[in-house]
């Protein structure tokens, strides 16, 4: 690990004797999954629950002309056939959209079709039965009729005036343009070698694991709704339920225990989910909604359906002079809900060329509407398209002058001593690591030797190459997010640690777990600060009533924000213990420490008072403290960053690969990156964030596609034909690290969450390219099927 | 038609009798029928592995087997394995490695990593990864587990030595 | 995601499973392994009234080997297949083919029956059944029939079998001397079905083919037995001949588009698969580059 700026000052609250900050610790929860114990809100059952399946529209634009469900509602174990006008008096309509996103525009959206669907797999009735398949069975027998009408499943013809508008209220398929002009473009190109490219991205979904699932339980009796949902965000669905169902937010608990994946898809409020909140309401009885694997396809939102044009412009001594882009992307017919569809193509404007000192950046994106599934945010939003394209430019570039692609990097990356500064796009960075991840990644895979290798093997006509992307990515976001445009959605967390009358450590965080490991850096970090062995520190998440007020776990936030609000928690506690105990032991809190359980001298280190016979006093013998003294074993904290909207981190990755020119078929042989996300709580997870995203990354470089027919039909709805990442082709992944904590902070944690998705397909489609070198061809095209290659090779 | 079927097996041991539909497919029965949630349901047509059990001693996938087609078999569940212990330092690796993030994919991951274990005593990477390519795993990128199988086989067989 | 309902009949016998099949006609469909039919009938694509298990009967087990034919048992496994000694002596064809059927999981239950009645174009065993010149054993309430394999498949998953019939087993020539074999195929990931896959027998004197059976699948309706080889057989195999019968290969073949390739890549790819065949069946690497570019 390569440190390039310790925390100022002296020791910290986390450099303390048995500290676990740093050290790869288990994660506390693993055996209740690995056991098969874990609660899933589908292995949920509550007396008298009901199931909803939805009637989803097989158009990808209707018009509703009538629904015959009579013979559906006599069949047995019908409960329910719900349409969405007569869902309507329950639940109110939506708009996705956020002030600060200027111009953005989006259609009210209903849980419900009402009238008119919008894309194939929008629900148009709900059938609401004791079990799933009485559910789908009475949907066989449901007549709908609907008049098919145009529908527009080509974004780049969706801004014609010829093409039909979706939504004619908005005028236009425009939902968001945003333009910038920074430095001077047309002057830098002037004296420039310049390279364009088209860069197109495949269509792709987060493929959770265990789909989406609710179940919603209205006690009519308590008026209170209780929410069990997989979600990144408790109190967001408390609060986006309460105003559309016309609650108060104290009327809705939203309980969230083990998620079966999530990355970006279960952050947003889904039209089926209100629908199951408000059939509650209307049936008054708890309604289960489990999407299948084609609902999932259908229905969760997709990503990165973007066409993007890119120009670069560069001088013969390798200087990048200019980026300039043009990105289109089709989002589907409404801007998701609360969080928007705008964020995707904005962050795009945002990230190209953010690695590079090159000022002169102009770029235009557009957002468009269109009748297929909506797009929305996904694992690293919008960075894997700014990377693809940066990086494909830079290598493009390279290849231009005849410059190694190391060596162009080298000369444009911003230097690791110019921080602070600031993109073109004017995003803040307040300390990055370029150049010493560059080396440390040179180092790691040994590109020289790799480069000989390659040549040595092109001349046995085995086609390997090396693919290289330089990445930064936004992580621990502020209200600049979407707070600022209005939307409820929580950019602070908040920790609350209390001491139990063992000598335990209750701790509840808002931020909340599907497996990053949230649970186990909350504890190791409140264990390290208070003094606390971890084995006696409980955390409890995902519980709106139970928690403190949060954002939860979303836009790799949830160790540099929420870790932050546990150590300044686990300090105030511990304050608060010391002069408790000073008290006690007619002592001063500065000659005290707590280690290992237990109050000890700190200049000593001899044993005072173990912890829980502190805690014994205290609760139970009060009447001996000294008077005047009111002990407090509980504190509460919050944390939102100010200084910085985000906490930048950044990071590189190389792919090494071979590609079968007859066959178009790739093979990864290996994958390394070195990432830089500030203090490292625990390096195991990590890394395995870094290795998950990266394959993730993978799935998109060369397999995953949401394939749509001209007339809007998903038609590879399936695991069979929607090619996710398995363990044969994937490769082995070495990671490094490089830290630069940030100050805003004293945890000085940023997030490492997205990291690996972000830069994964740009180094594999650089590596294909790198690889194809003696062909004279380049593909700035994904997934790189082998039809693309075989197509780009001329060999079909 | 398709009236109820009577069905008798063994499920983690256990004698089970149980009047089923026909079209109930193992996977919901073992889930639904039995309660037993480990056993999990990711894409109801045999593509992700989650739902993967065994019967009468080899991996299945639970949701492309009917109950009354186990009839007279012996089922065994992640909870059965773990339970009886068969697969706790296996369980460990996982743990130590950090070989699951969700959580999701794991029972139906363990089931079939023992397997290959029970088949192979000295995998390489290669044929732990082929062995485990029919089972999905969003979260982890795979390595983690290949890591936490590979640790196990080695233990294993310094054990038998 | 759930099954409509259907009735359920567990056969006990060959002869109760015709008579079930007698009664029901093609509103049942015949259970074996399931890993074809199930997925189907999950996602309602399928819905037969009555599935008849034939799951039990004993009867329809086993590899054995009488005179020099091996009989496979149509309930024989994938996994049995991958196992057995007598497959690996006699028709390593299966063996090889098999480890590239699907999952381990899925190879406990799918049976070689099972399959060739299934009839996807797209998989492994017909096209081996096609190369190995296989015999494909059916009952019926007629009694006993045998179909040569290359009369066997119809079209895309439609048989020379009719809904009253059963298949019980296959019967496979016992390789002879200087047989050889070669299977690969061209899939995105482990497991998938193949883009385009060959499944090859091959007698080899003196440096060229004496037969050559070419058994192609995912490139069409059916598998394909390759007509393109009979240029090679008895000729000297020079990267003219072979281009010339890639040429005739590509003009025999069918194939259909889907999401994984178009026509032209399935037509491009089989040759590439042919170019490698031949080379490594010669042993002669140089083949494979063809008389290409």
């Amino acid at each position: 690990m390569t440190v390039t700026r310790p925390l100022a000052g002296t020791l910290s609250v986390l450099d303390r004797p048995n500290s676990y900050i740093g050290k790869t610790v288990p994660r506390p929860n693993l055996d209740r999954l690995l056991q098969g114990r874990g609660q899933y809100v589908s292995d949920l059952e509550l007396p008298r629950m009901a199931h909803v399946v939805f009637l989803r529209s097989p158009y990808a634009h209707a018009k509703i002309v009538a629904i015959d469900a009579d013979v559906a509602k006599r069949m047995s174990g019908v409960i329910a056939i719900v349409t969405g006008r007569e869902l309507e008096a329950v639940i109110t309509p939506w708009v996705g959209v956020l002030s600060h996103l200027k111009g953005l525009k989006s259609a009210p959206q209903h849980a419900i079709a009402v009238d008119r669907a919008c894309w194939q797999g929008e629900a148009v009735a709900a059938i609401v039965a004791t079990s799933r398949a009485a559910a789908e069975d009475a949907m066989e027998h449901i007549s709908a009729d609907y008049e098919e009408l145009e529908a527009i499943t080509d974004m780049r013809t969706a801004l014609d005036p010829a093409t039909h508008v979706i939504h004619p209220s908005l005028g236009d398929n425009l939902a968001f343009e945003r333009t910038l002009n920074a430095g001077d473009v047309d002057r830098a190109l002037l004296g420039s070698e310049v390279v364009e490219a088209d860069f197109v991205f495949g269509r792709h979904t987060g493929v959770t694991l265990e789909p989406r699932a609710v179940v919603a339980d209205w006690n009519a009796a308590e008026a209170r709704l209780t929410i069990y949902q997989g979600t990144q965000a408790p109190h967001m669905v408390q609060n986006i339920a309460a105003l559309h169902l016309g609650l108060r937010e104290a009327q809705v608990r939203v309980i969230c225990k083990d998620v079966g994946g999530s990355f970006g898809i279960k952050v947003h409020i889904y039209a089926d989910e209100m629908a199951t909140y408000a059939l509650s309401k209307l049936l008054r009885r708890p309604i289960k909604f489990v999407a299948d694997r084609v609902e999932s396809f259908n229905t969760d939102i997709h990503a990165r359906d973007h066409r993007c044009r890119g120009r670069i412009g560069v001088r013969p001594d390798g200087t990048i002079t200019v980026f300039e882009i043009d990105d289109l992307t089709g989002i589907g017919p409404y801007s998701m809900y609360p969080r928007t569809s705008a964020i995707e193509a904005n962050q795009v404007v945002n990230l190209v060329g953010g690695p590079y000192v090159t000022p002169n950046y102009r770029a235009r994106a557009r957002v468009v509407f269109q009748n297929k599934n909506v797009m929305c945010q996904y694992r690293a939003v919008g960075h894997p398209i700014a990377c693809s394209v940066t990086e494909g430019l830079v290598d493009l570039a390279a290849a231009k002058i005849g410059m190694d692609p190391v060596e162009i990097r080298r000369r444009n990356l911003i230097a690791d001593d110019a921080y602070p500064c600031a993109s073109p796009s004017g995003m803040k960075f307040e300390q990055l690591s370029h150049h010493a991840s560059l080396a440390k990644l040179l180092q790691m895979m040994d590109y020289d030797a790799l480069r000989a290798e390659q040549a040595a093997l092109r001349a046995r006509n085995v086609h390997r190459g090396i693919g290289i992307a330089s990445f930064i990515e936004v992580t621990n976001p502020s209200a600049a997010f979407y707070g600022v445009g209005g939307a409820k959605i929580s950019s602070q967390d908040g920790v609350a640690v209390r001491l139990d009358a063992q000598g335990s450590v209750i701790c509840q965080t808002s931020i909340t777990e599907q497996g990053q490991g949230s649970e186990s850096s909350t504890a190791q970090i409140v264990g390290s600060v208070l003094g606390v062995s971890m084995d006696r520190v409980r955390v409890t998440l995902g519980d709106t009533d139970n928690t403190p007020y949060g954002g939860g776990t979303w836009a790799s936030r949830g160790a540099g924000i929420g870790g932050e609000a546990a150590l300044q928690a686990a300090k105030a506690l511990r304050q608060n213990i010391l002069d408790l105990a000073a008290a006690i032991l007619q002592s001063t809190p500065a000659e005290l420490d707590i280690v290992n359980n237990s109050i000890i001298n700190a200049g000593d280190g001899a044993p005072r008072m173990e912890l829980n016979e502190l805690a014994r006093i205290v609760y139970f013998r009060p009447d001996t403290l000294p008077p005047g003294i009111q002990p407090e074993l509980m504190a509460t904290r919050h944390f939102v960053p100010r200084q910085y909207p985000f906490a930048f981190t950044n990071g590189i990755q190389a792919s090494w690969l071979e590609v079968d020119p007859e066959t178009g078929l790739v093979t990864l042989l290996k994958h390394w990156v070195v990432e830089d996300c500030g203090t490292i709580i625990n390096p195991q997870l990590v890394d395995e964030q870094i290795r998950g995203g990266v394959v993730q990354g993978l799935g998109a470089a060369l397999f995953e596609k949401c394939v749509y027919d001209e007339r809007g039909q998903l038609t590879n709805a399936n695991m069979a034909d929607y090619l996710v990442p398995m363990s044969g082709e994937m490769p082995d992944i070495d990671i490094g690290h490089v830290v630069s904590p940030t100050r805003e902070s004293e945890l000085g944690a940023k997030g490492a969450g997205e990291a690996g998705t972000a830069g994964a397909a740009a180094a594999v489609a650089n590596a294909v390219n790198d690889a194809l070198r003696p062909f004279g061809t380049i593909i700035t095209e994904i997934p790189l099927t082998p039809q693309v290659i075989l197509t780009a090779l001329g060999r079909i | 038609m398709s009236a109820p079927v009577s069905v008798s097996l063994l499920v983690n041991g256990e004698p089970i009798d149980a009047v089923v539909l026909p079209r109930l497919n193992l996977a919901d029965f073992i889930r639904e029928h039995l309660k037993l949630t480990g056993t999990h349901v990711g894409c109801e047509h045999g593509v992700c592995g989650a739902c993967t059990v065994r019967v009468d001693g080899e991996i299945v996938r639970s949701c492309l087997m009917l109950t009354v087609q186990a009839q007279g078999a012996s089922v065994e569940t992640i909870e059965g394995l773990s339970d009886s212990g068969e697969i706790a330092d296996l369980q460990a690796a996982f743990r130590e490695r950090n070989a699951l993030q969700c959580g999701y994919c794991t029972p139906g991951m363990l089931m079939t990593a023992q397997d290959l274990l029970k088949h192979v005593s000295m995998p390489d990477r290669p044929a732990i990864r082929e062995h485990l390519s029919g089972n999905y795993c969003r979260c982890t990128g795979y390595q983690a587990i290949v890591d936490a199988v590979e640790a196990t086989a080695r233990t294993r067989a310094e054990r038998r030595a | 995601m759930k099954a409509a309902a259907f009735a359920y009949a567990r056969a006990t016998s060959v002869v109760n499973a015709l008579e079930l099949l007698a009664a029901h006609g093609d509103k049942a469909k015949v259970l074996s392994g399931g890993q074809s039919l199930m997925p189907a009938m999950n996602l309602r694509l399928l819905s037969p009234d009555i599935l008849v298990d034939i799951g039990g009967l004993a009867e329809l087990r086993g590899i054995a080997v009488r005179g020099d034919v091996l009989v496979v048992g149509a309930l024989t496994r994938h996994v049995d297949l991958l196992g057995s000694p007598e497959i690996a002596l006699h028709a390593p064809l299966l063996r090889d083919a098999v480890a590239h059927v699907a999952h381990p999981a899925i190879r406990n239950r799918g049976t070689i029956g099972g399959s060739l009645a299934h009839a996807d174009p797209a998989s492994e065993l017909p096209a081996c059944v096609l190369a190995l010149d296989a015999t494909i054993v059916v009952r019926g309430p007629a009694g006993e029939r045998r179909i040569a394999a290359t009369e066997f498949f119809k079209g895309i998953y439609e048989t020379a079998l009719s809904p009253d019939e059963l298949l019980v087993a296959v019967e496979v020539p016992v390789a002879g001397q200087g047989v050889a074999f070669f299977f690969q195929e061209y899939a995105r990931r482990h497991g998938d079905y193949a883009i385009v896959g060959l499944a090859a027998c091959a007698v080899v004197a003196a440096g060229s083919f004496s037969d050559l059976r070419l058994g192609f699948f995912a490139v069409g309706d059916r598998p394909v037995l390759a007509a393109a080889a009979g240029k090679l057989i008895n000729a000297s195999v020079t990267p003219a001949l072979l281009a010339e019968a890639t040429a005739a290969l590509a003009d025999e073949l069918d194939p259909q588009e889907d999401q994984q390739a178009t026509a032209a890549m399935r037509r491009h790819l089989a040759a590439v698969l042919l170019r490698r065949c031949a080379a490594a069946l010669l042993a002669r690497p140089e083949l494979e580059k063809g008389a290409t570019r």
